[in-house]
Formats: structure tokens, sequence, C-alpha cells
């Protein structure tokens, strides 16, 4: 008990929130995707590109916001990558993203090379007037910066797209049943493509939030399985978007807290402590699905299935 | 406008042309590549794809692909299964790890005393410790309805602080200064898993991934269990309907790719790795995942794909050491062989065609 | 074929070896260097390449550097070891612990060709050892962190328990608190040596619990970045000078130099005066450098830490000089004694005042 007092409660929330950020980003992003009937596992590929390309902008522009935007064009052009062989020349889509994971770490550290060492610009948190003074609520929830923001906002904005736009019914649609959705006159390539490609620009971002905010510097293979961790976000969110910030949350929460309790010195053994985060992400997914009242899982029915027009 | 023509049946023609198709695509594009960063491309391509096969030195990279590919293969026929029917374990990476860790805690029982029996009770263990692992999401799977994607994949991470663990903890080797990591277990008679003739690289990692690549194709074409699943992943429906237990295929198609890998990880323990180290794991549960898909999850396509794998590993790293190709590149390159090797499949399944299509 | 089967015995790969390498491995000299990760790691690896170019530096046309990168511990080490002998390397230095089983695997079979294993401890007619002193490095940083902490509690972000990541969590506790009795120490073990994001976090956490002063021993800048964003907390560079975090929060740095060792090597095997021995240089040997001192430190701890450091260099002071209790409160050295070389590489008990425990 002693232990958990000893923490700083306020400022482990707080940075929990920076740590779950590049994971609730990319997952947001492949959560769409996945929406769309498209399986890519290629996140890892998809956000260590956006992490070198966002810190080799954010370095020379000395504009953070700018290496983010230029994070999300160069996730979105890596996906299109991606995009073109599953959806175009039709290959399997679980190995086309294992390649694209491979691709993308060798192509960073390509490009990466002459950027090892460099600090990055720093930027800056933004107190949302008011809301930041109130007491503990303000220093965790409003003393950000903006991406951070941002990433909620798009949660929110993901969630109200698939349930309440008739773009985000067609998405649905075409996830569920492509010839279905083909039958109807959708353009069920054209339409995963721009998920894939929204997918792609996602993952860029949370790359780019961890070169340039949570580390910030650049080294190569830095996202350090990050992706992996937004993939299993999507499936332990059952494919919902408040769940993805649920999931991301506590992900985040725990693998920061595992090391804070390390520093105040519970007596746990390490292993247990560093394997924590996965094993209680495991433990909580086991207790959703065996809940059978919540119905299915939620896993659109074309997930990861080829689909070609003539069939 | 260029249209996709569903063949009737994949072409035959193509299947054997587009592996050439593609390695010949990734020879120039990687070349470009090579060009670009100030390489050769002509010494670069040969280096990689020709040096370890026909070059001066064959006579050791030949046996060295065996090695790097033995693991590969072991591992992707295990998979193979279960992505025929839809169970998908991308964890083989933590059954790889368990199974080393278990087959090695095995062994190291009975150090120093010996005896003929420890190395095959080794493999045994090797095998459980890796259908062990797969039994986790299997049981959870089946009984809860859990992603076997998700728990499969953490577990990994889990399986790697259980590595850390065991090179530190329980299998460290007592005279070994304090140093990380256990006792050699491929410098100990009782344990060793030797090359069984000297510089061709087989060891019986590599004879048990042909006896799989058998095994495998016997089962898939002439047994009712392969039936069953390949009925499962093209029509699950019908596979109900014909009295296929689904979750009895799940743990068959788990509890054999998680064994598989384990074994793997036993005889790279016992053999080329030697020991238990907190970095015993070098990704070959992952590579795995695109070998089998690379070799269209079919048995013999596997062998070949995992070859292929184990040469490019084996020549880039020549290729990096002879001629400075950063590591980085290399692994550019693979990425971009696995892009060719994925597009060109399209022409074995469909036709070009030019112009509109007719009325479906 | 013949070659082949030449291989079979130890005796036969060595006369293969004989006979086919020393024409081109005459001059130049090709000196063969293995890396555990990428040349821009900005830490362990990139100081080893940092000494790689300064042999090329110092002896130009009389040798030709190769090197392999991110190469992993194990099967993959024995063989691009092995392509570097059969290349013609003469001289190969293998820079992680990890490779100490394939070096002596492989020097087996080459036994004209000389190597070099960092960290290890195993020896051959042709394997020469090394290692730095980091715990020296460790003692004048210890220093001024005891000096500068506020808060009287310092930090260390270790990466895995061995003797040389607990020589210097002693060696920095034992000098902060010479200076500063009622300094605490916090240490975090990370269990990677290089994870960005995990140190970043780790350092965070500390931060967080009210240590204003941290010490690491995993690669990445990333513990720098994150104490950059608060003012009064003071970290030092780690392998490499970190210079980038000049003046604060890096006050000092502990940097690996590899380079005056593998030029004196280098020389050696030129001049045929190569011997297979241990070398374990420190600060006097310029081998463990301390890094600038920046003014973020006061000019009088400076001169302290300074001082410390030119008496260790010059050998007049031993960090782990008597008495030292270990934390059981046992004696470890009586007063005045100095602690042996052996007992220094088994060193596996925190001192006396360090609290928690070492993970096993």
């Amino acid at each position: 008990m002693e232990i958990l007092l000893s923490i700083n409660w306020i400022l482990l929330l707080a940075s929990l929130m920076v740590a779950a950020t590049p994971i609730l980003l990319a997952a947001t992003g492949e959560l769409v995707v996945e929406k769309a009937g498209v399986l890519n596992l290629g996140v890892e590929g998809m956000m260590i590109f956006g992490a070198i390309a966002g810190f080799a902008v954010g370095v020379e522009t000395q504009a953070p916001l700018l290496g983010f935007v230029t994070a999300a064009v160069a996730g979105a052009a890596l996906s299109m990558l991606f995009g073109f062989i599953t959806q175009v020349l039709l290959s399997n889509q679980v190995a086309t993203g294992l390649a694209l994971t491979l691709f993308g770490l060798g192509l960073s550290a390509l490009v990466g090379q002459g950027y090892v060492g460099i600090k990055a610009p720093i930027l800056p948190d933004w107190n949302v007037p008011l809301l930041s003074q109130i007491p503990v609520v303000g220093p965790i929830l409003f003393r950000h910066d903006l991406v951070l923001y941002f990433s909620i906002a798009l949660v929110a904005a993901t969630w109200a797209f698939l349930k309440y736009s008739r773009a985000g019914l067609i998405l649905r649609a075409v996830g569920e049943s492509h010839s279905a959705a083909h039958a109807l006159g959708y353009k069920v390539v054209r339409i995963r493509l721009l998920a894939i490609a929204f997918g792609g620009a996602c993952a860029g971002m949370g790359g780019a939030y961890i070169s340039l905010v949570r580390v910030p510097q650049w080294t190569e293979g830095m996202t350090a399985g990050a992706g992996w961790i937004a993939l299993a976000i999507v499936v332990f969110a059952s494919w919902k978007p408040w769940r993805v910030l649920l999931g991301a949350y506590l992900f985040g929460g725990i693998a920061v807290l595992q090391l804070n309790l390390q520093a105040a010195g519970l007596k746990v053994p390490v292993e247990i402590l560093s394997m924590s985060p996965y094993l209680i992400t495991i433990l909580v997914l086991v207790i959703i699905s065996a809940d059978r009242s919540r119905a299915a899982l939620g896993a659109p029915a074309a997930l990861g299935r080829v689909f070609h027009a003539s069939e | 406008m260029i249209r996709l023509e569903k063949r009737p049946s994949p072409s035959n023609a193509w299947t054997a042309a587009t592996p050439l198709l593609a390695v010949a695509l990734t020879m120039i594009a990687g070349g470009v590549m090579f060009a670009i960063l100030g390489k050769n491309p002509v010494v670069a391509i040969r280096t990689i794809f020709w040096d370890p096969i026909f070059g001066e030195f064959a006579w050791y990279f030949r046996g060295q692909l065996l090695i790097k590919g033995g693991p590969l293969i072991l591992i992707a026929i295990g998979l193979s299964f279960g992505f025929r029917a839809g169970i998908w374990n991308i964890g083989a990476e933590g059954q790889y790890i368990l199974g080393a860790i278990f087959g090695a805690a095995a062994g190291l029982a009975f150090y120093p005393d010996g005896g003929w029996f420890v190395f095959p009770l080794m493999v045994v263990f090797g095998g459980f410790g890796g259908w062990l692992w797969a039994m986790i999401p299997a049981l959870l799977k089946v009984r809860f309805g859990t992603n076997e994607i998700l728990v499969s994949l953490l577990l990994v991470y889990v399986a790697q602080n259980v590595l850390a663990r065991a090179a530190l903890g329980w299998l460290r080797n007592p005279e070994g200064a304090g140093f990380p990591g256990s006792r050699n277990l491929a410098q100990w008679d009782a344990s060793s898993n030797p090359e069984l003739i000297a510089g061709t690289g087989m060891h019986w990692g590599v004879v048990v991934a042909f006896l799989a690549v058998i095994g495998g194709y016997v089962l898939l074409n002439r047994h009712l269990t392969g039936y069953h699943i390949r009925l499962a992943g093209q029509a699950p429906r019908a596979a109900r309907f014909a009295g296929v237990s689904p979750g009895r295929l799940v743990i068959f198609c788990m509890g054999v790719s998680g064994a598989l890998a384990g074994l793997a990880g036993l005889f790279e323990v016992t053999g080329p790795a030697g020991q238990i180290s907190i970095d015993f794991a070098s990704g070959y549960g992952f590579t795995a995942i695109i070998v089998a898909f690379l070799g269209r999850l079919n048995p013999v396509g596997i062998l070949l794909a995992g070859l292929l794998m184990a040469l490019t590993y084996v020549g880039g790293d020549n290729a990096s050491t002879n001629l400075g190709i950063p590591a980085a590149a290399i692994q550019l390159f693979q990425g971009m062989l696995l892009f060719f090797l994925l597009s060109v499949d399209v022409l074995t399944n469909y036709r070009m065609r030019i112009g509109r299509r007719e009325a479906a | 074929m013949k070659r082949r089967t030449l291989l079979a015995t130890g005796a036969g790969a060595a006369a293969a070896a004989a006979m086919g390498l020393p024409a081109r491995a005459q001059t130049p000299l090709k000196v063969g260097f293995v890396y555990v990760g990428p040349v821009g790691d900005g830490g362990w690896t990139y100081q080893h390449d940092q000494g790689r170019l300064a042999v090329e530096e110092q002896f130009g046309d009389q040798v030709e550097t190769v090197f392999q990168e991110s190469v992993p511990e194990g099967a993959d080490a024995e063989r691009v070891l092995t392509q570097m002998a059969l290349g013609g390397a003469g001289l190969i230095f293998t820079t992680s612990f990890g490779y100490m089983d394939p070096t002596i695997n492989v020097a087996a079979k080459f036994p004209n060709v000389k190597f070099e294993h960092a960290t290890g401890y195993k020896r051959a007619d042709n394997v020469a050892t090394y290692d730095a002193r980091f715990y020296e490095g460790r003692a004048v940083i210890g220093t001024i962190a005891g000096r500068m902490t506020q808060s009287n509690k310092i930090g260390y972000i270790a990466s895995f328990p061995i003797p040389e990541v607990i020589q210097g969590i002693n060696s920095y506790y034992l000098h902060a608190k010479k200076v500063n009795p009622d300094v605490e120490i916090t240490v975090v073990w990370a269990y990677t040596w290089f994870d960005p994001a995990k140190e970043a976090d780790a350092a965070k956490a500390m931060l967080e619990q009210g240590v204003d002063v941290i010490a690491q021993h995993t690669d990445s800048t990333a513990p720098l970045a994150e104490m950059a964003k608060t003012t009064g907390v003071y970290g030092f560079g780690q392998a490499s000078d970190m210079a980038e975090y000049k003046p604060s929060p890096r006050i000092s740095s502990i940097i690996d130099n590899w380079a005056p060792y593998y030029v004196k090597r280098v020389q050696a095997a030129l001049d045929g005066t190569w011997v297979s021995e241990h070398t374990w240089g420190g600060i006097g040997d310029g081998e463990v450098v301390v890094g600038e001192i920046t003014d973020a430190v006061p000019a009088e701890v400076k001169a302290e830490a300074e001082a410390l450091r030119d008496s260790i260099g010059a050998g007049a002071y031993h960090p782990f000089t008597g008495p030292i209790n270990k934390q059981d409160g046992s004696v470890f050295l009586a007063e005045g004694e100095v602690a042996t070389d052996e007992q220094l590489v088994a060193m596996n008990f925190y001192l006396e005042g360090i609290k928690g425990d070492i993970p096993s």
C-alpha cells in the first residue's frame, strides 16, 4: 500500500496518455482499415516510416507539426504499396502486410542514417485555458500537446463517422460483404484503398509521435513493436473506436505503471512486471470474450478476404 | 484498360514462372537501389543470389542455407495447416522460444551425467513446450472465443520475458562467471545436435524439417484431417455440416504448429545457437509466416520458399560484409522480393485482359 | 567435393584455411568487425565503428576493414565470422558478449586468423579478449551525481543483471555516497540494451519518484531527451558522448573509446607481435573517457570529479577500495583492501545501503 501511495498518480496518469498516444493513433487507423474488410499487418512498417519521415522534416524545418503532416503523408504513401498489391494485384493480405513491415523497417533505417543522435524540435504543450487549472483533472487531461488532443478527437470522429455517416455505413458494408456492396454499385476497391490510406496516415502519425514527442529522437527500429500492439488493441477493442481508446490507455498505463512500481521499490520480479501489460491485456480480452451476452465480437465478416469483381 | 479475369483453374505454367519473374523483377529494382547507393548492382546481385550456391565458397554456404532454412521450413509447415483452415497462429516466435527453454531445461536436468536418452528426451520436451505455449491461445479460443491472433502474438512478448528469466536465472550456467546464458548444449555430447555429415549443414532439425514437408504433403492430400482443414478454410459452413468440429480443428492446428515451432527452437538451441541466451530469439517465428505464404501454404512450395529466404539472408550478409552495403538496404531488398513474389502471383490465378470486360 | 570432405575434421578445415588464405591475407591486412546492432545506434555499436574508422585512418593502405552490422548471436554470427575468415580477414573483432562461443568455434577452424572477442572470458591461441573498466567512469559520474542531487535521490537505468552492470551500479552509488552520505539510489531494470521508448519511460518513472540525477546503462539518448523536458534534473551520456544534450541535462558522459585498443592490436598484428591475452583497459589506457563536465556543474564539483578521474587514471586510486560491505552487511573488502579483477568480474551483489534485490 505504501508503495502505491508513494507513486504520484497525477503525473502517472498524465504520462500514461503520452505513452498510449502512438498506439492509439495507429490503432484507430487500423480499425478503419479492418472495418473496410482489409487486414494490414504492416502497421509497424508504416509507423517506423512515419517516425523517420516526420522526424526528418521536423528537424529540417524546426516545425514539429509539419513533421506530423509529412508523417501522415509518408505513412499513407507506403500504405498505397500495400493497397496496390492487395487490392489491384489481389495478393494475400497477411503476407503482404508482413512484407510491408520488413520493407518499412529497412527503408526507414536507410533514410534515417543521417538523423541519428540529432535533437528533435520540441512540440510545446498547450494548456487548455481554464480547464487546465482544475485541480487533479487539469494536469492529467488538459496539459498536453496538440497531437494528443487530436488523437482523442480522431477517435470521436471515427466513431461518429462509422456510426452516423452514410460513407461510414458504406465502408462497413464493404467490410461485411464486398460482393453485396459491389452488387449495390459501390466501388469496393476504391473505398478500401481510401481506408488503407487513412490507416497508413494514422500509423505514420503514431510513429512520428514516438520520434518527435515521446522519445524524442530518431533511432533504427525505435517503434520496437508498437505497431503490433496497435493491431492487438484493435482486436481487443472488438472493432469499436472508444474501446480502442480504452485499450490503448490500459496498455500504455500498465507499461508506465510497471516502471513506476519498480522505481518505487515493489518487490515483484522484474520479468513479471515487464510482461504484465501483455498478460493483463490477454486477461481483459478473455473476460470480454467470455461474456457472450455482448454478442459477436464485431469482426468484419469479410476481413482479410480477397475481393475480385467477377467473383 | 487492363482487366483481370479469373482463370477456371490456376495456370500451371505461371505457377512455375511467377517466382522466376519475381526474382528477375527484384534483381532489377534491387539493382537500381544498389546503384543509387553507389554499389555495383551486378556484383551485388551476384553476391546475394549466385555466390552462396555456386561461388568460390559455396561448399560452405550451401550448408548454411540449410541451417538457416531448416527452422523456417519446419515452422512454416506447421503454420500452413492453421492458415489453410483460417486459424491464425502468429505467435510461433513465442512457441519457438518455449520449445527451446523446455528442451534445454529437460536436458540440463541430467547434466553432467548425460546418457543416450538425453537428446531424445529434449526433443520430446521441446515439442511439448511449443505445444503447451500454443495451447494457451487454442484453449482460450475454444473455451471463450478469444481471438487467437491477438493472444498468440501477445504471448511472444511474454515468452521473451520468460527467456530473459531463463537466461539470467533458472538456466544460467553456474560456471559462466555470472554472465547470462545457459551451458553450451552443442558442446555437451549428450545434448548436442551436430551436423550429421560435417560441412553439409544437415542437422536433426533439417532432417525433421524435410520429414515435416513430406508429412505435411501426406496429411493435406491423403488424409481426412487434411481434407477437413481445406474444407474449413474454403467453406466453413460446409465443413460444419460435414461434421468437422471447429474446436478440435483449432486444437489440432495450433497444437501442430506449436509443437513444430517448439522443435525448431529445440534443434536451434542444441545446434547452431548452442545455448539459451537473452537474444536467442532471432525472428524465425515471424519470418516463417512469410515463408508459409510465399510457399502458397503448400508443403513443397514452403520448402522452396524457405530456401529462397535463407538465400537472401546468407547472400545478403555476404553482400553486406564484402561490399559494405548497409544491413538496412538488405532488409529493404528482402521486402522488395516479397512484394514482387506476392504481386506476380496474380498471373497464376487471373488472366490479363485488355479492353472492357464482357458482361458478367 | 574434395574440399568438403577435407572439412570433415578440424585439422582438415585448418588445412583448407591454411591453403586458401595466406596469399590474400598478407598486404593489406584485412580487419573484420562484427557488430550486434546497427552502426547508427548512437551508442555501443557506433563507438566500435568509430574505433574501426580510427584504424582505417591510422593505417591507411596497410589495412582494409570490413564490417557486418546487426548480426544475431548464434548461428548467424558463426556464419558471418566464417565468411570473413574465408574472405581473407586476418584479424576479426567480435564486439558483443553473445559472440563468445561462435568466436571460439570459428577460431578453431581458422588457426591462422586472429580473433578478438569483447567482454568475454574464453580465450584460445588465436582468440584474445578485451573489455573496458566502465566502473571507473561510473565512480566519477557517481561523485558528480552525489553532489548535484537536491532530493538526495539518484537513479540508475540498468539493462540486465550481469556483473558489468552491477559493477556500474555499485561504483556509481559508492562514490555518490562518499560525497553525500544521505544519498539513496533507485534502480530500474529495463531488461533491454536498447529500446528508446522504454528507456524514456524508465527515466520518467524515476523523475516522478523525485529522482533528480539519473545514470543509464542502456544505449539510447531517450532518457536524456526525457530529462530535457524538465529543468533541474541531470543525466550522463552513455557509451557515446551524447553531446546534443549539453550543457544540461547531460552534464558529463562515459565514452567507450575503443580506438586506442584497436589501433594497438592492429599494429601488433601487422608487426607479427600479436599474442592472445586479456586486456581490461580503463581511464588510464584511454579506453574509458569521461566526457566534458559542463558548466551546469559548479566549478568545485567539477574539480573534484576531475581529480578523481585523474587519480584513477594514474592508478593511484581504485574505485573499489575497502572498507566496503555487501548489501547484507558482510565484509566485501577490508580496510585498504582493493578488489581483484576476479572479484569484479564475478560481482553479483549490491553494496551496503542499496535497497532492493538484483533480479535473478
